[in-house]
């Protein structure tokens, strides 16, 4: 074999090297190009269209479903709920889940991985069954009522079943894990010799939980927030299922415009400002923890 | 380490009840022997197990659903296994956007993924069909069949792929004898994900399934919708018993610690 053989041979070979990873992972880039582009544009311009009750979709190109919803109290009432009940999940989530990954990370060994496991498991669970045990809890048996009765906590029977309340405990339940797998998370990167440090130096309990710990846990428990706002901000199932027919949320009300009303452009437009509304809260809130923690992820 | 105090102890096991509560009321209730909504306090009956058996709707859904999990699962972790190895293996322009672009389904509320494969798959006629069903569960659970390929295609060093090209070893048989056996409990355990994702999914699935074309959990929550019986929570607790069975065989192959929280802990 030659010198100028064996260079070419190189050459060549860079040059398919070059091209490998495009390769590699076209057929997946295109899969999503046509599946996940295509469409989602496609539904951004059905928004643009107009909707008559007995013509169907009309061809013409304008802003009325999103000033529709804009000016109809109905509709922006629903985003206000929808709003109301992702803020109060993320409230409950914050304050149930961080205690109970602190409590978790502060357990011995067997006990630990087994109650992460009982906490962290039912994210596997399907939603539509894990929401049908609080439907359960909550009307047919009424055992909550029961026993916050039982309790002495309240006089009458709340009533939980197609009423916001209902569906913030069932969504919390569905969410808290994200928040413990996040701050769970942030706890792992803490380094105990801290902890000691303050402790030998004289620190109480509380004020190292203040000044050594919460400020350390703070970008985990942001992030948790974060995932737990724009999934309870998007559910479907659980508010469906608990809240009923009357007691919409953004996500059901898209659904019953497209397989209930048939107005297309409409539930195009719901679920294009819903989809603009979580990117936006995503993206802004990720930046905006990252600024303020820089220092945190080195 | 300091140890929790009896207040830490007593939150640590209200939240627990909280967690277990609907699980255990659904797998309580399932095994009932009355013809209503009511705990088994006389005795525990399988009768509402085999009325699944004669629900034709639900039997069909339970098939549909396998299916659906074991194509899609496939087909995603086919398209994943390269995608990753591709990222995981080499810098080249635009490995941040395809990279984004992989994780881009996460990010888009599945209602308003329900709502574009629905006009999408109306406008291309396959609307209603299986074939559609597969597409939509490729695409949300593809992310979670690359994240777990991707993690064990970055552990790997690129010298012993070198070692068997070096050695004569063709690229086909490279992939087969050397990186594939390597990266076989980050396929397995991505499949076994993607494959959960597929089964449970219920939002984006309502908008597309149709009549003759739904799965289980879309059957389970339109009856839910009309009314709740045993029956319901009978399917329900099989699907809990067979999501423990899911989990045994994750934990087993991957970890779940590792899986869910992303690193093991010590």
């Amino acid at each position: 074999m030659t010198v100028a053989a064996t260079t070419g041979g190189i050459a060549a070979r860079r040059e398919r090297l070059r091209w490998t990873p495009y390769l590699l992972s076209g057929p997946a880039v295109v899969v999503l190009a046509a599946l996940l582009i295509v469409p989602l544009i496609a539904t951004a311009l059905l928004s643009l269209h107009s909707f008559a009750l007995y013509k169907g979709i009309e061809d013409v190109y304008n802003l009325k479903n999103y000033a529709d919803i804009f000016s109809d109290p109905y509709f922006y009432g629903i985003y206000a709920r929808t709003f109301r009940i992702a803020l109060l999940v993320t409230f409950f989530s914050i304050v149930l889940g961080a205690p109970e990954a602190y409590i978790l990370n502060r357990m011995g060994r067997p006990w630990r991985n087994i109650f992460l496991l009982v906490v962290l498991g039912p994210l596997f669970i399907s939603i539509v069954s894990r929401t049908l045990g609080w439907a359960l809890l909550f009307g047919s048996t009424g055992l909550i009522n029961q026993g916050l009765m039982a309790l002495g906590l309240i006089e009458q029977p709340l009533q939980f079943m197609y009423s916001e309340t209902g569906v913030v405990v069932a969504l919390t339940h569905v969410l808290v894990p994200f928040m413990v797998i996040s701050v769970w998370a942030s706890l792992q990167r803490l380094d105990p010799q801290v902890e000691n440090a303050a402790l030998s130096l004289g620190a109480s309990p509380l004020t190292i939980l203040r000044r050594i710990i919460l400020p350390q846990v703070m970008p985990g428990v942001l992030s948790g927030a974060i995932i737990v706002f724009a999934l309870a901000a998007s559910a479907f199932a659980t508010p469906a299922i608990i809240g009923g027919r009357r007691l919409q949320v953004a996500a059901t009300l898209a659904y019953d415009e497209f397989l209930n009303t048939l107005n297309w452009p409409l539930g195009a437009a719901i679920a294009v400002l819903l989809l603009v509304a979580n990117v936006a809260i995503i993206v802004g809130c990720n930046r905006l923890v990252e600024r303020r923690y820089a220092q945190v992820f080195e | 380490m300091s140890r929790n105090g009896p207040a830490a102890l007593l939150f640590h096991a209200l939240f627990i009840a909280f967690i277990l509560a609907p699980i255990v009321i659904v797998c309580a209730v399932a095994f009932t022997s009355k013809g209503y909504l009511s705990l088994p306090t006389d005795g525990l009956s399988l009768r509402w197990f085999r009325a699944i058996a004669t629900n034709q709707d639900f039997v069909s859904a339970f098939w549909a659903s396998l299916w659906l999990g074991t194509l899609s699962a496939t087909i995603a972790v086919a398209l994943s296994v390269p995608s990753a190895l591709a990222i995981a293996r080499y810098r080249f322009p635009g490995r941040e956007a395809i990279a984004t672009l992989f994780q881009a389904p996460l990010m888009i509320p599945p209602a308003v993924l329900g709502i574009a494969f629905l006009r999408f798959f109306t406008q291309t006629g396959i609307s209603g069909t299986f074939i559609g069903l597969v597409l939509s569960h490729v695409i949300i659970i593809m992310p979670y069949a690359l994240r777990l390929v991707l993690s064990a295609s970055t552990g790997i060093d690129p010298q012993i792929e070198n070692a068997a090209v070096s050695l004569g070893a063709s690229w086909l048989s490279t992939f087969r004898r050397v990186t594939l056996p390597m990266i076989v409990p980050g396929v397995v355990s991505g499949w076994v994900l993607a494959f959960i994702t597929s089964f449970d999914e219920v939002t984006m699935t309502v908008f597309i399934a149709s009549p003759r074309t739904t799965t289980l959990p879309v059957r389970l929550f339109l009856y839910i919708q009309d009314n709740i019986d045993p029956l319901v929570a009978a399917v329900s607790a099989g699907l809990i018993g067979l999501t423990v069975v899911a989990m045994i065989l994750l934990d087993r192959l991957y970890g779940l610690d590792r899986l869910l929280v992303g690193r093991g802990n010590n």
